[in-house]
């Protein structure tokens, strides 16, 4: 038994969610096929599964390590040199909160962005079949399945809600 | 947005590519004669380093002059991609969407090209090292991190990071697009990193989930950084006009005044050099006119606020100043051009829609901006510095010498150049954001009349 994949190409949505609904009444499991768009479609369009993310947790846990590493950058280090500079306080709170701030939000962001990729669940360097059409407009429905006796079931789901062309890859 | 038409997105991704998948003609010959002033720049920057700053015009005691006031400058003009990008992002204004890219790019080369300015500024740029950078316990000390020399940096250092990964992680998608689109070793760089996008759901709700995550993080950098750029000069009590208590409000808001318009130049210059007709339309330049007036407006007031704490304070010194910067020869010249130039001539003409539709009215007045923006920071920079002052031994008027000058050239090469370099291998306009606006579009008849709607998730 091999993993095989099957790509459905669409020229217009509605197809394809019906492709979608096929699928699931033909009992393939939920999590074993997605749409394929080249834009942001509304969420539940082609009645997918709608996937749930923690991206909100990356920017505190960022902001976190940021603060903390500002604290240690702006208090230790001078406290270690003192350097006295025109009768002012070693540790000049003022001066401290610009870089506090400054490096907490850097990592914030950063975390961000490490989240953003995480979650989109990249990179991705075996992304699987796929059709560059996909980018002009055109969608694709792709499963992934274990069974090679499912390849006619996937086949004639695609085949009745109008697929363009139908594409295998194992 | 009653301009809209119906445009396929094979039909999208033909025109928007066309700088990435053939070449302009005009490209390649402006590329030369840009590289070739860069190279110019390059060279009298390195002559500069080599003789010591004695090759500028910067004598006691106005030791901030040029470099200081273009570093302000394109810091300020990196403001409009966040200003833009962010807050109309955040607000899901639809006319965003051909702006954004450009505006956040220019974020990105414009304090590029902002940091070069305090590096050469410092004659030796190589011990800059030890002002910001946490080492040389050699010599036992540590660098004052209360010193705004670190504060800048920390702050830029901030928002260019910030910045390039917001345009990379919204450039995710259009990456992708190059990569279906090339062969040969462009396919492998843009496999690479596209990072293996496919446009499944769970990518597409990060794009947008992440654009506004960013665009709420980005904010309040954006604000900041301009701040400590003001504080620069607003920690110098001892020079008049520098510490005004409005200062960092003030140059903010200067800053999105310069920014935003140098976007319109930008969009004005994309759209006739691409042919981009289709996508930056009129209603695009009309939009960002109308926030020019209230923006251009409120920079007006803190303008006016800044001259009326002087004069309400009767601090002579500071009296003094405001007459030489508005009467004395030839800073008073400079102060009627900047007058002019960024306000009274842009501002009442955007009041016409018939300006605001004309893209060449569009362009030139967004210059005129520029260059009134830029002399507004010189006017706050060097007069102060300037004036005759107790206990100031020598003094001299400043006038920048040829190399400045050269430098300062040097910098609009060297943004532009950079900008090109992008377009060879980048789409400027957001593909998927373009063709976003397609899907989500539709007629809707209300009466009689057919009017083109835009819709939207509820949340």
């Amino acid at each position: 038994m091999s993993t095989r994949s099957m790509l459905g190409l669409f020229q217009q949505p509605e197809p394809a969610a019906d492709a979608m609904d096929g699928l699931k009444e033909a009992g393939f499991e939920l999590g074993s096929f997605d749409v394929l768009t080249g834009v942001p479609y509304p969420e539940g369009a082609f009645g997918e599964y709608v996937p749930q993310h923690r991206l909100f947790r990356f920017p505190a846990f960022g902001a976190i390590i940021g603060f903390t590493l500002a604290v240690f950058l702006t208090s230790v280090t001078q406290l270690a040199y003192p350097v006295v500079t025109g009768g002012k306080p070693i540790l000049s709170l003022f001066a401290m909160l610009i870089i506090m701030y400054e490096m907490t939000m850097l990592s914030a962001v950063i975390a961000s962005v490490f989240g953003i990729i995480f979650e989109s669940r990249l990179p991705n360097m075996k992304p699987g079949i796929y059709d560059p059409r996909i980018t002009e407009g055109w969608i694709g429905v792709v499963i992934t399945f274990d069974d090679d006796s499912r390849v006619a079931d996937a086949e004639g789901v695609f085949n009745r809600a109008g697929a363009v062309e139908i594409k295998h890859a194992s | 947005m009653q301009q809209r038409r119906s445009l396929d997105q094979a039909y999208t991704n033909r025109k928007l590519l066309n700088g990435q998948l053939d070449t302009p003609k005009w490209w390649a010959p402006t590329v030369i004669v840009l590289g070739i002033l860069v190279l110019i720049g390059i060279g009298v920057i390195s002559v500069m380093i080599n003789k010591g700053l004695g090759v500028t015009g910067l004598s006691r005691p106005v030791f901030w002059g040029l470099f200081i006031t273009t570093f302000v400058f394109w810091v300020g003009i990196s403001h409009a991609g966040i200003m833009i990008s962010a807050i109309l992002r955040l607000t899901q204004a639809e006319w965003r969407r051909p702006v954004t890219r450009a505006a956040e790019l220019l974020t990105v080369f414009s304090l590029l090209t902002a940091l070069v300015f305090p590096l050469i500024h410092a004659g030796r740029p190589w011990r800059i090292a030890y002002w910001i950078m946490p080492y040389d316990f050699g010599r036992g000390i540590y660098p004052n991190i209360r010193s705004p020399l670190i504060m800048d940096p920390v702050a830029i250092g901030t928002y260019l990071t910030g910045s390039t990964l917001f345009l990379y992680v919204a450039l995710l998608p259009d990456l992708a697009n190059l990569r279906d689109r090339t062969k040969g070793w462009r396919n492998s760089l843009y496999t690479v990193l596209a990072l293996g996008w496919r446009g499944n759901p769970r990518q597409w709700k990060m794009q947008t989930v992440g654009g506004i995550l960013l665009s709420a993080l980005m904010l309040p950098i954006f604000v900041s950084v301009h701040s400590i750029v003001s504080w620069d000069f607003a920690v110098v009590p001892a020079v008049e006009g520098w510490h005004s208590t409005i200062f960092a409000p003030y140059f903010v808001i200067g800053a999105v005044h310069s920014g935003v318009s140098a976007v319109v130049t930008m969009m004005a210059l994309m759209r006739w050099l691409w042919k981009w007709d289709d996508f930056i339309r009129p209603e695009h330049f009309d939009a960002l006119a109308r926030l020019l007036i209230v923006v251009a407006t409120g920079w007006l007031g803190f303008t006016f606020l800044e001259l009326i704490f002087a004069l309400y304070g009767q601090d002579a010194p500071e009296i003094a100043l405001r007459e030489m910067q508005m009467f004395t020869w030839p800073w008073n010249m400079l102060f009627i051009i900047f007058f002019l130039t960024a306000y009274l001539i842009p501002v009442p003409m955007w009041l016409f829609k018939r300006v605001r539709t004309n893209i060449a009215l569009m362009f030139w007045t967004s210059i005129l901006v520029n260059i009134g923006m830029w002399l507004e920071r010189f006017l706050i920079i060097v007069p102060g510095l300037a004036r005759r002052t107790p206990f100031v031994y020598t003094w001299d008027s400043y006038r920048p010498s040829a190399v400045e000058w050269t430098i300062f050239i040097w910098s609009f090469a060297w943004v532009t150049f950079l900008m090109l370099l992008f377009s060879k291998f980048f789409p400027l306009v957001p593909l998927f954001e373009q063709k976003e606006s397609q899907v989500f579009t539709d007629d809707v008849m209300i009466g009689r009349a057919k009017v083109p709607a835009v819709l939207r998730e509820a949340d």
